[in-house]
């Protein structure tokens, strides 16, 4: 790569600097480390939904060859998992979850036993010969079925099984008013399926407790280091600063990475145990029960619409299984992250949303890409389609009456949010230009009298992210600020190395952070090191997730490399003998103003701030800075996406025939990332729709526990992608960018999915549970009309 | 991922292969792997003995002018590569590229998974397999020797050593299937055989995989086809007799239930019929 | 059981138990862990190598089977310190989010080229069906294929 001005590093689609290791098999993720004498743990898993223990029989397995350690929830003593976002007003129940069940289990995969061995196939042996006895007790799947009264109950100190009931500020007459006064009321039972968030690398820890010093230092396949520290060192008594947490290279999260697991802090607490290292990996089915899952909602929905199209108001009551225990961020997801959602990109009057959430035998739910956020963005958009249908007017133009009108710094949404900028219908018009719109709708009625179905969804979407201001996430309960901090190094030969608390995992930060600070202070890229995911390494931060990475850890780069900046200003005006206010900066170099010759770089201010034979009066030596930030209003991200697709009705196939994306994310670092972003979120949101879905038999036997039965996106699915953008720069952060990770996700579930119903419109199809796999929509086609 | 201890040996001949089977109760051919070893990864299968018979090589797909001979060990990626219709395309559609260069028709019929493709294509295709054991050599006709879920008419001391495909004048045929979306097994898979005249069905047979707890014929749907005009209509007509046909036998999931997959039989039967008729 | 594998070009002999997948043999005998184990039903990919030169799943072979043969992972891809062409496609073109699936990705797409070296797009999907990607979405990944059987311009 040759180094570009750095006056134009801003917004170039430059290669990633992370891939060379990655390409070339050199990267080393935790299940790749390996330390002298490591014990493998193999973690031992209730076959059964929900039990009481009677016995456990350990006997066989400790006399297997290579066996060093069995342990049974009775003689464990690492602490609970904790759940770290207690929502306020809802009455939340926090009931324990112990590391190893004591005396029932609860979810097909809860740990019942660990046995500790020389190497992984002799701890498999042997934990394969534990023999536990179970007296099994009946299950409850599904979270409508475990609110009501009479369903089984998971734990003796929550009645019927709600862990809370949660309302945002609002004005329930009100709406109810506004729905009562409206012409047409439309309404759904949506299922947000339960997904397995699938990130490729499985879950991972490696843990050496080092007696002498009583340092842990735990390798680990996470999100969010500084967090994991933090909840490691309450569940095993270890001093937080004597917790190491690193994250080497971590192959995807998705979310799944976020939450604090018994699985890794048993690692620590073994190694605390025997006094020698413990390595855990899962296999893809044990991550399948044990790794959290996604979504899990039923949804009972309603759109309030007049005839001119007017929409007055939206109302939901949401039951979101939550699995069998409450994960680290469980509650927040259906609560805040969703209902916080309802007004998407429009202007409703009136919203209202109730979440109760449910524990179930299943695996824990938690944070999945988009998080709440999807499931909202999908209940608008699919009652807009309803509405405009109910009043027949085309969906687009329904949309176009309810987009929120230009604005650049802020809008003040009825649930209480204030938007930073957005410009919705620009995003659209582009949309509907690339694909056509006006001509689609005549090809596709001329199809349909040829037998074929062709169908078109169109979404515009508004999405919460950058999270977030902490005053809001104490006031939300979230237990953690959502500020950020980046240290700025620089040595004395002009290299960089900057420390940031975030935890990127394949989002490319590595790259576009050298770019934001070539960017503000004209190192070439190859002299900037982003150096993350290591708490003894990094300054404190809370993760990487909720697409924040890029919008609160790159404003604090930008603001600490900006005071580097004002630094080297004042040693120029020094080294130059000049006046500072005559000093100016352009791209890595300070010149006096007027003579661009009588000039010192970056690297010049660098070496002699450092040396510090020389300072200007009142100047501390070194070219270091550091920055604390906490962003004072979330971003807004917003776009438009469209999808053209064509059911097969004799077999329920769908083909996708085009697919349309128009994201608006403010000025773009590196636009060829940000393209990488959003074609990831596409598919995966699209999974959902078309093929993914978590499936339980009612007994709580997990059916999808392979990759032979979960479906994942493959190659052969999609069209080639095709990508617009547009660009509105966020008000409040200091270069305007806005979060990408999730808008893929949250936009293009709802967009296939309307595009399907759209196409099956003539056999009077309306609703079909997801995911749209052939089979469900061959059902659907032959319960309707066409059958 | 770490299955479960066994003995391991390498056999040079088919008669060693047999001695060992007939010596070990627990034992198990290994040919290339791909249905056994995912199997007992997942200890799902846990066999004392693997004997390992890639050296018996058994790998041919040759045109003998007659009909086709296909080694046991011959590879879904080299009969994709080397033969041609029905049992061409189910081949390159089994698994994956990486499964197919290593993945044996010999171990895929011996396994008998009832998505499997390749069934529905040999019972189709009026294969015969010939099998060596104790006994001596004898060889079975496709259609009987697939019996139920996993179980074929091989006997625990028997192995398969390759398949004959009769060649047919005038025949030509396809298979076509719907590939389950994540394993990519056969929801349902139809292989057709057909000889026409002037349009009209002189002889046919049919195969189906994926829906049924084996690959079976579909005779009621043959007995529609047969002497009649292939036209919308008899097409229509052979959809409906196929899902009687194997109405008793059907296999579904949570996912793809028996009357979607029942269903589907028929619709791919209509596309099988077309695609050897082009 | 005594087994010799050349892997990379270099030969190992080593006592292995019969039941150790070759992926195994790779990454804890041999420590080459560019080679990934991301399922264990042999759909994902991620420990895509090359047998004899064609591509394989290595959790779906034992050790004991790939006796005397030749394996070729990741880390033996780049010749003399340049990179594989895919290798520098898929870096040009973004191929790659987290980059755990990328040794399959490339090893499986390297092999398919030797088979067919003016690839459609339609038919670098279909042979991209054994290998599982969570970040990309694929259009990336097809580029860079399209661009590696282009001779790097694509």
């Amino acid at each position: 790569m040759t180094a570009s001005p750095s006056t134009r590093i801003f917004g170039s689609g430059i290669r990633r600097r992370e891939d060379p290791r990655l390409i070339t098999g050199n990267a080393r993720y935790t299940d790749d480390i390996k330390l002298p004498g490591t014990l493998h743990m193999v973690i031992v898993r209730s076959p059964v939904a929900h039990a009481r223990i009677r016995s456990i029989d350990t006997s066989a397995a400790e006399a297997a060859p290579g066996v060093v350690a069995v342990y049974t929830g009775e003689d464990c003593s690492c602490g609970s998992v904790p759940c770290a976002w207690l929502i306020p007003d809802s009455n939340l129940l926090t009931p324990e979850h112990p590391a190893l069940a004591k005396d029932r289990v609860r979810y097909v995969g809860d740990g019942v036993a660990i046995v500790l061995a020389e190497d992984r196939a002799q701890a498999q042996d042997a934990a394969d010969r534990i023999h536990v006895d179970y007296e099994e007790l009946p299950a409850v799947i599904n979270p409508e079925e475990a609110a009501a009264a009479g369903a089984p109950q998971l734990h003796d100190d929550v009645p019927n099984n709600i862990a809370f009931t949660w309302i945002p500020n609002g004005d329930k007459d009100a709406v109810d008013a506004a729905f009562d006064a409206a012409d047409v009321v439309v309404s759904e039972r949506i299922v947000q399926q339960r997904l397995q968030p699938t990130a490729m690398e499985p879950r991972s820890a490696l843990a050496q407790w080092n007696g002498a010093t009583e340092e842990l230092t735990l390798w680990y396949t996470t999100q969010n280091p500084h967090i994991h520290r933090l909840l490691i060192s309450g569940m095993t008594g270890v001093a937080e600063h004597k917790v190491r947490v690193i994250a080497p290279e971590v192959g995807g999260g998705f979310g799944s990475k976020i939450p604090v697991y018994a699985d890794e802090a048993l690692t620590a607490w073994a190694a605390m145990q025997t006094g020698r290292p413990v390595k855990w990996t899962e296999t893809r089915s044990e991550n399948y029960v044990t790794t959290i899952h996604g979504r899990d909602h039923i949804e009972y929905v309603e759109l309030a619409v007049n005839n001119d199209g007017k929409v007055a108001g939206i109302r939901g009551k949401v039951y979101a299984g939550l699995g069998a225990y409450l994960s680290t961020a469980g509650p927040g997801i259906p609560t805040i992250l969703h209902g916080l959602m309802y007004s998407g990109a429009y202007t409703f009057p009136q919203i209202y949303c109730e979440s109760i959430g449910v524990f179930t035998n299943t695996t824990p739910v938690d944070a999945y890409r988009g998080a709440g956020r999807p499931e909202a963005t999908f209940l608008i958009e699919r009652l807009m389609d309803k509405a405009a249908q109910a009043i027949q007017m085309d969906p687009v133009e329904l949309r176009r009456i309810n987009l929120i009108p230009p604005f650049i710094d802020g809008h003040d949404v009825a649930i209480g949010l204030t938007y930073d900028s957005g410009n919705y219908e620009a995003a659209l018009d582009q949309a509907l230009g690339m694909v056509n719109y006006d001509t689609f709708r005549s090809q596709q009625a001329k199809a349909r009298d040829e037998g074929r179905y062709f169908g078109i969804g169109v979404t515009t979407y508004s999405e919460i992210c950058g999270l977030g201001p902490s005053q809001v996430a104490g006031a939300v309960g979230f237990q953690g600020g959502l500020w950020e901090s980046a240290i700025i190094r620089v040595s004395p030969s002009g290299k960089v190395q900057a420390l940031i608390g975030t935890s990127p995992h394949g989002q490319g930060e590595e790259t576009t952070f050298a770019q934001l600070i070539a960017n503000e202070l004209g190192f070439p890229v190859e002299d900037i090191e982003i150096v993350s995911g290591d708490t003894n390494r990094t300054p404190m931060g809370f993760g990487t997730y909720g697409s924040r990475t890029t919008p609160v850890t790159g404003a604090a780069l930008v603001k600490a490399a900006r005071k580097l900046r004002e630094k080297g200003r004042l040693m120029a005006a020094h080294l130059l003998e000049a006046s500072a206010e005559d000093i100016e900066y352009d791209d890595g170099k300070f010149f006096v103003r007027g003579a661009p010759d009588n000039a010192k770089t970056i690297q010049d201010v660098t070496l002699m701030t450092t040396l510090a034979w020389d300072l200007p009066e009142g100047m501390d030596p070194g070219f270091e800075e550091s920055q604390f930030y906490d962003p004072p209003n979330f971003v807004y991200p917003f776009g438009t996406h469209i999808a053209i697709v064509e059911v097969d009705v004799e077999s329920g196939e769908v083909k996708l025939l085009r697919y349309v994306a128009v994201d608006d994310c403010g000025p773009q670092i590196n636009p060829t990332i940000v393209a990488g972003q959003i074609h990831g979120g596409i598919v995966q949101g699209i999974g959902q729709a078309l093929c993914e879905g978590t499936i339980y038999d009612d007994e709580g036997q997990l059916l999808t526990g392979s990759m032979l039965d979960y479906a994942m996106p493959r190659a052969d699915m999609f069209p080639w992608l095709e990508l617009g953008h547009t660009e509105t720069p966020s008000p409040h952060h200091p270069v305007g960018v806005k979060g990408v990770g999730e808008t893929g996700t949250i936009a293009s579930t709802p967009t296939v999915y309307n595009a399907v119903i759209d196409a099956l419109a003539p056999l009077g199809v309306e609703q079909i549970d997801m995911p749209l796999s052939a089979s469900r929509v061959w059902r659907a086609i032959q319960a309707s009309n066409g059958g | 991922m770490w299955p479960k201890s066994f003995d391991y040996i390498r056999v040079n001949s088919v008669e060693e292969a047999i001695t060992q089977l007939n010596k070990h109760e627990d034992a198990k051919l290994l040919a290339g792997g791909h249905s056994l070893l995912p199997a007992m990864k997942l200890r799902l299968a846990e066999p004392a003995l693997l004997v390992d018979i890639a050296p018996l090589g058994l790998t041919q797909v040759s045109d003998r002018g007659h009909g086709w001979s296909i080694g046991a060990m011959a590879t879904h990626a080299h009969i994709a590569a080397n033969a041609n219709g029905a049992l061409a395309q189910a081949a390159a559609g089994i698994g994956d590229q990486q499964v197919r260069n290593f993945g044996t028709i010999g171990g895929n019929i011996a396994h008998a998974d009832p998505a499997s493709d390749p069934p529905a294509v040999l019972v189709a295709l009026g294969a015969k397999i010939y099998i060596r054991g104790s006994g001596g050599e004898r060889n079975v006709a496709a259609e009987d020797f697939f019996i139920d879920l996993f179980t074929t008419d091989l006997l625990s001391d028997e192995i398969i050593t390759s398949i004959y495909i009769p060649r047919k004048e005038g025949h030509t045929n396809a298979y076509a299937k719907m590939a389950h979306p994540a394993s990519r097994y056969a929801l349902v898979g139809v292989a057709v055989d057909i000889c026409t005249q002037e349009g009209h069905c002189r002889e046919v047979r049919i195969g189906v995989t994926g829906a049924t707890t084996h690959a079976v014929r579909a005779s009621g749907a043959e007995a529609v086809l047969q002497g009649a005009e292939i036209n919308d209509g008899n097409i229509a007509q052979a959809c409906e007799a196929i899902q009687a046909d194997i109405a008793d036998q059907l296999l579904g999931d949570a996912a793809y239930p028996e009357d979607y997959r029942q269903a589907m039989a028929g619709v791919f039967l209509g596309r099988a019929i077309r695609a050897a008729t082009a | 059981m005594q087994v010799a594998i050349t892997v990379n070009g270099q030969t190992y002999e080593r006592d292995v138990e019969p039941r150790l997948l070759l992926v195994h043999f790779l990454r804890e005998v041999l420590d080459l862990t560019g080679t990934k184990v991301g399922c264990d039903t042999s759909q994902c990919g991620s420990c895509t190598v090359h047998l004899d030169g064609v591509a394989l799943k290595s959790c779906t072979m034992l050790a004991v089977q790939a006796d005397g043969r030749e394996v070729t992972t990741i880390e033996g891809l780049a010749q003399n310190g340049e990179l594989h062409p895919m290798q520098e496609s898929f870096w040009e073109h973004h191929g790659l989010q987290c980059g755990f699936c990328t040794p399959g990705m490339i090893m499986a797409s390297t092999a398919f080229l030797q088979q067919n070296a003016e690839p459609t797009e339609a038919e670098i999907r279909h042979n991209l069906e054994g290998n599982i990607c969570r970040c990309t979405g694929y259009q990336n990944i097809v580029r860079a294929v399209q661009a590696a059987a282009n001779g790097g311009d694509g």
